[in-house]
């Protein structure tokens, strides 16, 4: 059994998703195989090969793969995967862009989002908004998954010395080509990656009153996160949004402020180890998953917990 | 879907800005589906197809009955919400593109048809990314791409008249076995009650002594 992992990178580093991705294949069991497609990908796959627990690196670095277009990523992986017995990739943006082609490409049902490795052919994952967990099984000859970050603890970056092989294989679909991108810029840390996350909600009022936020946050070292009710109100932009439709975060820490607590959000947060919710509505339904409960006027209470940091 | 409502919504719109001509709206499942595609009629698009399928289907079988429709039916743009909000799988509309061969748009904030190609904004991790696509494609819907319409009564009762054509899925020689079994759903593990304190300073002690977080 040899296990294809899609490594996901991105400014020439390898993003931390692919270390889980690459410990829900070591949960699997067998050979680990890790593919870095991209432009000038040569500093990601040293690192790739760094990780522990791969064994084989294979990089295919061409033009074509440039900015992970679906159209051509996806038939270079699926030539690849048919030698493999699974095809892992991150349910990130990109994971989530690509993988269900290469699956349809191999004819092949995909798993997404698996939160947990119950043996080779089963696994579980969420549905309905994280309120039920399904067991899955699957009698693909490829099992194509992709993996929720936050069910798997990352292996290690360093310790691994993989092989290096280039990938000769050049897929240009010709179909579709990348125009351009607006990234937020943020010093703090990635969200899915943080230890602690403090998010606001419709109760923040304004993007400006955000700033309190990003106080506390930088006190704790904290990655900053929005419901949707603050993103649709344009407080802050859409990559902030934790949720079902947002981002899944686990961090130790989880400080809600100022979020009712709604089931779209929580399917976003619930697994964090430790949740605080401040709200000035006692009933609000985040009180019913929070570890911690304050019921104050968040501008009151954001600036003294900060002070007391 | 929510993110179905999207997608009929800005079909809706592309052809209010003429750039489309003919809106068609198709969806696989039991009769009772018609209503889904009524309230679709209702809403501005201009005809109907139920593949009646009465067990659940998965996102690879969903994909293979639209391709067979997309065969048929020759459009130049297939929108799909970006997943449904049941079994959170976000594959269908990826997967028809590989089917069809067409390029892919997915995430959708902002579609822009120009000419022989359209021009699809995408939510992504770290922001926004722009592609463009040869047409036909495929492009599925986030939640920020438009705000969709409620459908007036004059609508629905017109919708009534409008053609709905079923079909299924032998007559579009489509194969839905699948290599996927539910073995089980279990509800997730419940998070212990928590408790309230009273002021900030408890919340930090609490904080850095019993939950050992900062």
């Amino acid at each position: 059994m040899t296990i294809l992992v899609i490594a996901e990178h991105e400014n020439g580093a390898v993003a931390p998703a692919t270390l889980n991705t690459v410990a829900a294949a070591a949960k699997i069991g067998g050979d680990i195989h890790v593919l870095v497609a991209g432009q000038g990908v040569g500093a990601v796959a040293q690192a790739a090969a760094n990780i522990a627990g791969v064994s084989k690196v294979l990089v295919a670095d061409n033009a074509a793969y440039a900015h992970q277009l679906p159209e051509n990523v996806a038939p270079l992986v699926a030539q690849l995967g048919k030698a493999y017995s699974h095809v892992l990739a991150p349910a990130t943006s990109n994971g989530k862009n690509i993988l269900p082609r290469v699956a349809a490409l191999l004819d092949v049902d995909q798993i997404s989002e698996i939160i947990s490795v119950e043996s080779a052919d089963t696994f579980k994952r969420p549905i309905y908004a994280g309120n039920a967990i399904a067991t899955v099984q699957s009698s693909a000859a490829v099992k194509v998954i992709t993996v929720r970050a936050t069910g798997f603890d990352a292996v290690a970056a360093e310790g691994g010395s993989a092989a290096v092989e280039a990938v000769a294989a050049a897929h240009d679909a010709g179909k579709s080509a990348f125009v351009g991108e607006e990234l937020a810029k943020s010093d703090r840390p990635e969200l899915t990656a943080a230890k602690i996350v403090v998010s606001g909600g419709r109760g923040m009022q304004n993007g400006d009153n955000f700033k309190h936020l990003y106080a506390l946050a930088d006190k704790l070292g904290a990655g900053v996160g929005a419901s949707r009710a603050a993103v649709d109100a344009g407080f802050v932009p859409n990559d902030m949004q934790v949720g079902q439709t947002g981002k899944i975060v686990a961090p130790q820490l989880y400080i809600a402020v100022g979020i009712s607590g709604a089931i779209q959000h929580l399917a976003g947060m619930k697994d964090s180890k430790v949740i605080v919710a401040i709200n000035k509505d006692e009933e609000a339904p985040i009180f019913q998953v929070a570890d911690y409960g304050l019921v104050a006027d968040l501008f009151e209470a954001v600036p003294e917990l900060e002070n007391l940091l | 879907n929510p993110f179905c409502e999207i997608a009929v919504e800005e079909a809706v719109r592309l052809k209010e800005k003429g750039l489309a001509t003919e809106i068609v709206v198709v969806t696989i499942g039991p009769s009772t589906a018609q209503e889904q595609l009524r309230t679709a009629l209702a809403l501005g698009a201009d005809r109907a197809i139920l593949v009646e399928a009465d067990e659940a289907l998965n996102s690879l079988a969903v994909a293979k009955l639209l391709k067979a429709v997309v065969d048929k039916e020759q459009p130049q743009l297939v929108i799909l919400g970006k997943q449904a909000i049941d079994s959170d799988n976000n594959q269908t509309g990826q997967m028809l593109a590989a089917l069809s061969g067409f390029a892919q748009g997915t995430f959708a904030s902002k579609v822009e048809v120009a000419g022989d190609k359209v021009n699809v904004t995408r939510e992504v991790d770290g922001g926004l990314q722009t592609v463009a696509l040869n047409l036909p494609a495929i492009v599925t819907t986030d939640l920020r791409l438009n705000e969709p319409r409620y459908a007036s009564l004059p609508n629905i009762m017109k919708a009534k008249k409008k053609p709905l054509e079923t079909v299924t899925p032998d007559a579009l020689g489509v194969s839905t076995v699948s290599t996927q079994q539910i073995l089980r759903v279990d509800a997730p593990a419940n998070r212990s009650a928590g408790i309230k304190v009273k002021s900030v300073a408890e919340l930090v002690e609490k904080l850095k002594n019993e939950a050992k977080v900062i």
